[in-house]
């Protein structure tokens, strides 16, 4: 462990009894409890933390905050490895693991950072000039290898540990900010009674009096602590942020819960997802200070100012012993005081050349050395910054000039002044402008529920940013509808007036020194983006700031251009002679910073990514040791298996069992749906295609409805239960969208139909009883019930009971044997399923599962959701004949489009192998074999497999290795091992249809570069004449 | 994020609601001809500004709705039982308000 030779013997807001010990790259270094990642390695004299996105350049500690470019770390390992973070925004915790990134073999030694010497090769458009071209043919070679040289850190695969919750508030006032203006706003409202949350991104409120070093600050921000702990109606949520504005005044919050521990405590999550809805929100969110651009200013030692002063005031850290300060402002001058104080040696280099009086003096008395009226014109040093070369600079006429002095210097602090932090009310639509007085972003308009406050609003001195806290929030309260509170006492006392003002003279750039080498300038440190990338734009025309913004990457990054976005503009607006106001602004889209996916999804992952449906019969199928399988959001049982069976040997045991004697199978997943009233005859004669106005009270209807457009939408039965009443089911997947459409249709287009539609789908247990000695079991369930021909015919319907449980039958057929399927209220459901399976086992009863229901209605050709996808016509599954001639129904008229009738659709056939061999797979592509490609590109069929850079390979239909180009003539939707015929066999859809019985076409299966010989057959494999619907 | 307000449950979250699309044309008669058909199925207005809407509360009362929503700014000006709503005669109430 090495000491921390940079931290200062007292001051500060860490804990200096509670002694840290962390891992960077491999070595262990100490800190203290109230530490960042970045004060931690400054403390310990650690400048080199990082090599930057594409010139591997040496990069430094260049913030105090989240607004962070330069030290992004992978934190932590294995499941909870993280990159990409900010060490600004980590606070120390003992054993904390962090790693530097975008370096190879090691931090000080990069292999790569000889790109640096050649940073045209990788100017603005590189990869798009070099690797695009005409064709996509060079980028599918080289990206492989450009993502590996360029980038961020290395995600993980391995999976996350953690927890993570959503949660949802409420409040009348979201204050988005705890520095001056936030927590007086803050109080003010919860003074006056408004329900309040505050939120604070840092681990602690105070915003930027943290970072101030007088004790009128400190004492003032105790009494406004104390004074919001007296408040019961306002929460105060620190280490969280606001990271996106939505409509409706909704707002999304990130609470880092564990973030600052090993590990989540006990029961808590890593990390809650909020989502508060507010009346009004205040934005007290801040400034931005970004830097001046000038060459080399990205070397490890270069610093924002302010996050110098946070360094050394706040962490007790001396971030350099020879500071020099460049400014082109005031706020730099408190900076430069408190690294004096602190110990340090301070120059201030000042672009402008006439400051003020009471600057002079302070800094006289300080024992600092100022030089006004010029510039730094570049950094020196290999990896950290070690001297800067000072020019003469005139303000209002920037021209390049020699080198006056060199001054050597172990930390340079920069101010090019603030930019207020306005991205979520850009999220909002609305557009910063510039405000050439200032110097800075403000906002134009500020939309209904919202209010600005301090920095945010352009306020840079401290009263006035507390003073516009306590306006907004009377506003706020105001606009709420409650009285502002009165008191004597003002919510919180003013400070006295600050010495700093906002004089700035607005400087972005520093042209390079005459002499010497220039040095690369760079405006965005994270993207690698220089002033030479932005001119080269601007000559190669990319006039528009947000084409400027994707050809460059300018912003690009994970910091989403925080320091570098103003200079971009300034920039811009110089090469181009316009003002900065008519540049105009890119925009800025939420997340304000990254947010990890795993708060996003929440709890809602694995078995609770989505609800489960379980059958009333499910702990059975459980008990039994049923294979179980999804269908929508039913779990079902698959199959069976006895001891040593596989999935095939299962259901095709099961579904010969059905052909040879019974079988039972739990079909309570089908959609139910109750239609009752006057009407609904009427009502269904509308939705269906074919007639229901006649269908008698106990018989059932197989019906099929269309959507508006004349696709098939579903397919079920409806059974007449009484005069006004039916009975409705509909496929398992399809049960919600029907139920919607009916709704749909009864409300909104016919509201004069006397009819209510109810979904019953979870009030019914149902069961299909299937096979020749169907009958026979069912009599011996249900008893003293006629279960003849005579009195239960095919599409039967009849009510009975089983004991004491009543039952619903239905003869109903989907295996194409004589079958049952028999419903009984939910409750019922496990009884009478058990009372099938005690009296089946002398009947030789087979339970079957949904592969064995599939592979019986393949070989009757039904046709179910892998056919009707949403996309095929009533002809095109072979039901044209159910449509009714003699009225009108929903899709009835789009039916009749012209491209619908077209000959040349494709439809439903059914497929078997034309010589016994190659595999039979949903979703093929059928192609006629006369069409095929001539062209000998197949030769290679490795092509798929090695990315090898040749011509032909890069046409995907081409590539399949089976000759053949396009969408071909069809496509196969569902196969089975037929247990009846000992075969593969398959329904599909093909151009010509039934016309192409009897030819062998090709099955393309490109994702394995298969091609299969296969024959067209008619769909119905078994029993096409229905004679064992009544064996 | 639209929260809308249920006739019948009050204020609820969009997440309770399914989306129904434009509700600005009464669906034609089952026999009306083609051309009619296709005007309602497939040529739609697509306004920047008011826009009626069906939403359906689903995970609530199930009704549907008739909404009439601001495109660009989200705002909602309306929400009707889509049963009680003749776009005819709520055109002119929205207007009015």
């Amino acid at each position: 462990m090495t000491g921390q030779a940079r931290r200062l013997a007292a001051g500060g807001r860490i804990d200096r009894s509670r002694p840290v010990s962390f891992r960077f790259d491999g070595r262990t270094y100490s800190g203290f409890d109230g530490d960042t990642l970045a004060s931690a390695l400054l403390a310990n004299g650690v400048a080199l933390v990082g090599r930057s996105f594409k010139y591997h350049r040496p990069r430094g500690i260049y913030s105090a905050g989240i607004e962070e470019p330069n030290a992004l770390v992978t934190l932590r390992g294995e499941g909870r490895h993280e990159p990409n973070i900010p060490a600004t925004r980590v606070e120390l915790f003992d054993g904390l693991e962090a790693q530097s990134q975008n370096r190879w073999p090691s931090l000080r030694h990069d292999v790569m950072s000889v790109v640096g010497h050649f940073p045209k090769a990788f100017a603005a458009g590189f990869y798009y000039k070099t690797f695009m071209g005409p064709t996509r043919r060079a980028w599918m070679f080289y990206e492989h290898f450009i993502r590996k040289a360029a980038g961020m850190g290395d995600p993980t695969s391995a999976p996350d540990p953690d927890r993570y919750e959503k949660a949802h508030a409420f409040c009348d006032l979201l204050v988005v900010g705890a520095g001056p203006a936030g927590l007086a706003a803050a109080i003010a409202a919860g003074r006056s009674g408004l329900r309040v949350i505050l939120v604070e991104d840092d681990a602690e409120p105070g915003g930027s009096l943290l970072g101030r070093r007088d004790g009128a600050v400190a004492d003032w921000l105790k009494r406004a602590l104390a004074e919001l702990d007296t408040l019961a109606s306002v929460r105060v949520m620190t280490r969280t942020c606001v990271f996106g504005a939505y409509d409706g005044m909704t707002f999304g919050l990130l609470e880092r819960v564990g973030d600052h521990l090993a590990v989540p405590a006990p029961f808590q999550p890593r990390q809650r997802y909020w989502r508060v809805r507010a009346e009004r929100a205040i934005l007290a969110t801040g400034m931005i200070e970004r830097p001046i651009v000038f060459g080399n200013n990205d070397l490890p030692g270069v610093m924002l100012a302010a996050a110098a002063r946070s360094y050394v005031n706040r962490f007790a850290v001396l971030p350099g012993r020879r500071v020099v300060v460049f400014t082109n402002n005031d706020s730099a001058y408190g900076a430069a005081e408190d690294l004096r104080a602190a110990g340090a040696a301070v120059s201030i280099v000042d672009v402008r050349a006439v400051i003020s009086e009471a600057l002079r003096a302070r800094t006289a008395e300080a024992g600092i050395e100022v030089l006004s009226g010029c510039a730094v014109g570049r950094a020196n040093g290999r990896r950290t910054v070690t001297s800067v070369d000072i020019v003469p600079f005139d303000a209002r006429r920037p021209e390049a000039a020699r080198t006056r002095k060199r001054v050597s210097c172990d930390l340079l602090a920069v101010s090019g002044g603030w930019t207020p932090t306005l991205h979520l009310l850009a999220q909002r639509g609305c557009k910063p402008v510039y405000d050439s007085h200032r110097a800075m972003l403000v906002a134009a308009d500020v939309p209904e529920g919202f209010h600005l406050a301090g920095g945010a609003a352009g306020e840079t001195a401290l009263r006035s940013c507390i003073e516009s806290g306590l306006a907004a929030a009377r506003a706020a309260v105001q606009a709420c509808g409650q009285a502002p509170h009165v008191s004597a006492r003002p919510p919180v006392e003013p400070l006295a007036a600050d010495a700093e003002e906002a004089a700035i003279a607005p400087v972005w750039t520093i042209p390079a020194p005459l002499d010497g080498r220039a040095g690369k300038m760079f405006v965005d440190l994270q993207h690698d983006v220089g002033a030479d990338d932005i001119a080269l734009a601007h000559r190669e025309g990319y006039a528009s700031v947000e084409h400027l913004k994707r050809y460059t990457t300018l912003g690009m990054a994970t910091d989403q251009g925080k320091t570098s976005s103003l200079n971009a503009l300034a920039i811009l607006a110089g090469l181009s002679g316009r003002a900065i106001g008519e540049v105009g602004t890119t925009t800025f889209r939420p997340p304000f910073r990254p947010i990890a996916v795993g708060a996003l999804a929440g709890q809602e992952t694995g078995l609770h990514f989505r609800p489960i449906r379980r059958s009333p019969m499910h702990d059975w199928h459980d008990q039994q040791g049923a294979a179980l399988t999804t269908t929508g959001l039913w779990l079902r049982p698959w199959y069976f298996p006895e001891p040593g069976e596989t999935r095939r040997d299962a259901y095709a045991r099961e579904s010969a069992a059905v052909r040879r004697s019974v079988g039972l199978t739990d079909v309570s997943s089908l959609g139910k749906i109750d239609v009752q009233g006057p009407d609904a005859a009427e009502f269904l004669n509308r939705v269906y295609v074919n007639g229901f106005l006649k269908l008698p009270v106990g018989k059932a209807r197989y019906g099929v409805m269309l959507r508006p457009d004349g696709i098939v939408l579903d397919d079920g039965t409806v059974s007449r239960i009484s005069d006004h009443h039916y009975f409705m089911t509909t496929t398992t997947a399809g049960a919600g969208k029907v139920m919607a459409h009916l709704e749909f249709l009864l409300q909104t287009a016919w509201p004069d139909l006397r009819v209510h539609v109810t979904s019953v789908t979870s009030q019914w247990a149902g069961m299909a009883v299937s096979g020749p000695k169907s009958r026979d079991l069912l009599a011996r369930v249900v008893e003293g019930t006629d279960l003849s021909e005579a009195a239960l015919p095919f599409m039967g319907v009849m009510h009975g009971h089983a004991g004491d449980v009543p039952v619903r039958i239905l003869r109903v057929s989907f295996s194409g044997e004589r079958a049952y399927e028999v419903y009984t209220p939910a409750g019922y459901g496990m009884a009478l399923w058990q009372m099938f399976c005690d009296r089946g086992a002398a009947l030789d009863l087979t339970v079957y599962g949904v592969e064995a229901l599939g592979a019986l209605r393949i070989e009757k050709g039904h046709v179910a959701g892998p056919e009707l996808d949403g996309r095929t016509t009533l002809a095109d599954v072979g039901l044209a004949r159910m449509a009714s001639g003699g009225k009108p129904f929903l899709g009835g008229a789009l039916a009749k489009r012209e491209g619908l009738g077209d000959a040349s659709r494709p439809q439903l056939v059914g497929l078997e192998l034309a010589n016994g061999a190659g595999t039979l797979r949903a979703g093929a592509i059928l192609c006629d074999p006369a069409a095929r490609y001539r062209k000998a590109f197949a030769k290679d069929s490795a092509v798929l497999s090695d990315h090898a850079p040749d011509p032909s390979a890069v046409d995907f239909t081409a590539a399949n290795g089976s000759g053949h180009l396009g969408h071909g003539i069809g496509f196969v939707s569902s196969v089975t091992w037929s247990p009846e015929l000992q075969r593969n066999i398959a329904l599909g859809f093909v151009s010509g249809g039934s016309s192409r019985i009897g030819e062998e076409i090709d099955a393309v299966f490109p994702l394995r570069s298969e091609l299969t010989k296969v024959r067209v057959t008619p769909p119905h494999f078994v029993d096409p004449e229905g004679v064992r619907l009544h064996a | 994020m639209l929260r809308l307000a249920c006739p019948y449950c009050g204020e609820r979250d969009y997440v309770e609601f399914l989306y129904g699309g434009d509700a600005s044309q009464t669906m034609p008669a089952l026999d009306d001809d083609i051309d009619r058909w296709t005007d309602f199925v497939f040529f739609r207005d697509n306004p920047k500004g008011e826009h009626a809407e069906f939403w359906q509360h689903q995970h609530g009362c199930r009704q549907w709705l008739r909404v009439v929503r601001h495109t660009v700014t989200h705002a909602v000006m309306s929400v009707r039982p889509a049963r009680e709503a003749l776009p005819a005669t709520e055109e002119k109430q929205v207007e009015v308000a």
